[in-house]
């Protein structure tokens, strides 16, 4: 392997030292998003330091329970972030099945991935558990978070449409189908046009990880379509669940449309 | 065929006692506001109520299941739902809701007689006029041949002379079918001519035989 570069202190200043050029474009711009920048730019730093710290604790300490108290804490952090970026009001039912439809939809793609694709031993080896639980469950996260929004957004706007249809005789199920769909697409395509431009338009920053710290290209490639294929059946599996789930909460027993109650 | 007893709508309907007859025309009217609507979505169990018993048949209707109910009482709304589509497609789909085989064009034809719409099956429904669309949505409830038409103001944005023909066309149809039409409606016009039974709905409840 060769040799990696290890950034060292005066490298990481200087890094820092380009986003005080950027903050003073910014400033005599006048585009008031100084604040904005420097707090994310600070908070990125001392989350990446303190993940850091951790993850090379738990490299040396291997324990099954390590590797799922930081499994659980991810998904709380995920399903909590998903119920914050909604801008509109979520029922309680409806954020226990974003919460179900994340915890089944992620866990199972990672069970699969994990001990068939990658065929890690010992399977909480946290090495390759962390970083890929993290790609699956941030990007479904995404996924569901989109999903959620023009799930909630057209049964609004399409009320009437949906009333019309069960006055027709169409099951709840048959009333929202369009919108159910729609969910869906919504929630997968950023996913489906990442897949289309990866390698020509940018390279993904799993991959430009692995050749930064030396490994060859092609392996690193064989990771990133591994990875890529894990991703987009983990977000499906997500949003399938969720918009399955999710319509019939705007619905009642007696197939009636719950909306404004 | 209805029959209503003591039944509440959060404070928006109260009604005592109510009979709906079978193979009738019966009309409701009101002030705007007054529940005329409520009424409707009552009957085919679009809304659930608070209290009271309401049966169809002799059957209450907490026992009979929503969506088959609602391929029988067809409600045609207030404003009328046009789908993304041709005039083809928009008459089509109650047959898909209510999983009922589809029909030819001879049939569609047929519909666009019986509601006095001269256009193209092909035409995209998006360009059609306030009235044209009410007429589309009409022909597709008549399309499903239901037991119970609930017609909430199938005329308001008529004319009054392609209102009274289509209202007369409308009656015709419902009387030779042996079909129940309850239908809300502000046109005196029709009252007077078409209806068979008048229910009022004011502070209080009240039904006038014709
Ligand atoms: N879901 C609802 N929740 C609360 N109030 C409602 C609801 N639906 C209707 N209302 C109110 O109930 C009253 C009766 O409404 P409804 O639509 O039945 O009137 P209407 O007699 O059909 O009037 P119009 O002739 O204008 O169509 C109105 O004051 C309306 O604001
Ligand atoms: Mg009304």
């Amino acid at each position: 392997m060769d040799k990696v570069i290890d950034l060292q202190l005066y490298q990481i200043i200087a890094s820092y030292i380009f986003i005080a050029i950027l903050l003073f474009i910014v400033k005599i711009r006048g585009i008031s998003r100084e604040k904005e920048i420097l707090i994310s730019a600070v908070r990125m730093t001392l989350q990446l330091i303190l993940t850091g710290y951790i993850l090379v604790y738990l490299f040396n300490n291997t324990h099954p329970l390590y590797t799922i108290i930081i499994l659980m804490i991810m998904e709380i952090f995920s399903i909590y972030n998903i119920f914050k970026r909604t801008k509109m009001k979520l029922s309680l039912s409806l954020k226990k099945i974003i919460a179900v439809s994340m915890l089944f939809g992620t866990l199972s793609s990672l069970v699969y991935f994990l001990l068939v694709v990658v065929h890690i031993s010992p399977w909480y080896d946290p090495r390759y558990f962390i970083p890929i639980a993290g790609m699956l469950i941030g990007n479904s996260m995404t996924g569901i978070s989109l999903g959620v929004t023009k799930l909630i957004d057209e049964m609004h706007s399409q009320k009437h449409l949906i009333e019309s249809a069960l006055m027709l005789g169409a099951t709840p199920k048959m009333a929202s189908k369009e919108i159910v769909d729609r969910s869906f697409d919504s929630a997968v395509l950023p996913t489906i046009n990442s897949m289309l431009g990866i390698g020509i338009v940018f390279l993904p920053g799993m991959m430009t990880g692995q050749i930064l710290s030396g490994i060859s290209p092609l392996t690193a490639i064989k990771y990133q379509i591994a990875i890529m294929l894990g991703i987009l059946g983990s977000v499906s599996l997500t949003v399938i669940l969720f918009v399955q789930l999710g319509y019939k909460t705007f619905f009642n027993n007696d197939d009636q449309l719950i909306i404004d109650e | 065929m209805f029959f209503l007893k003591e039944v509440k709508y959060k404070d928006i309907l109260s009604i005592k006692k109510l009979h709906i007859p079978k193979n009738k025309i019966t009309c409701i009217v009101g002030k705007s506001g007054s529940g005329k609507t409520t009424l409707l979505k009552l009957l085919n169990k679009m809304i659930p109520y608070d209290h009271g018993e309401i049966f169809y048949n002799h059957k209450l209707l907490n026992d009979v299941n929503s969506v088959e109910l609602r391929r029988k009482v067809i409600m045609l709304p207030q404003v009328p739902a046009i789908f993304p589509g041709s005039i083809r497609e928009n008459l089509l789909i109650g047959l898909k809701f209510s999983q009922k085989p589809f029909v030819g064009d001879s049939q569609l034809l047929n519909i666009l007689e019986t509601i006095h719409l001269n256009k193209d099956l092909e035409e995209d429904c998006k360009n059609l006029s306030g009235g044209e669309k009410q007429r589309v949505s009409l022909g597709r409830v008549l399309l499903l041949n239901p037991e119970v038409l609930l017609l909430d103001e199938p005329s308001s944005a008529l004319d009054e002379d392609t209102e009274h023909i289509m209202i007369q066309s409308l009656v015709g149809y419902t009387k030779k079918h042996h079909k129940t039409m309850i239908m809300v409606t502000h046109s005196k016009r029709i009252v007077t001519h078409f209806a068979d039974e008048i229910i009022t709905i004011a502070n209080t409840i009240t039904k006038r035989e014709v």
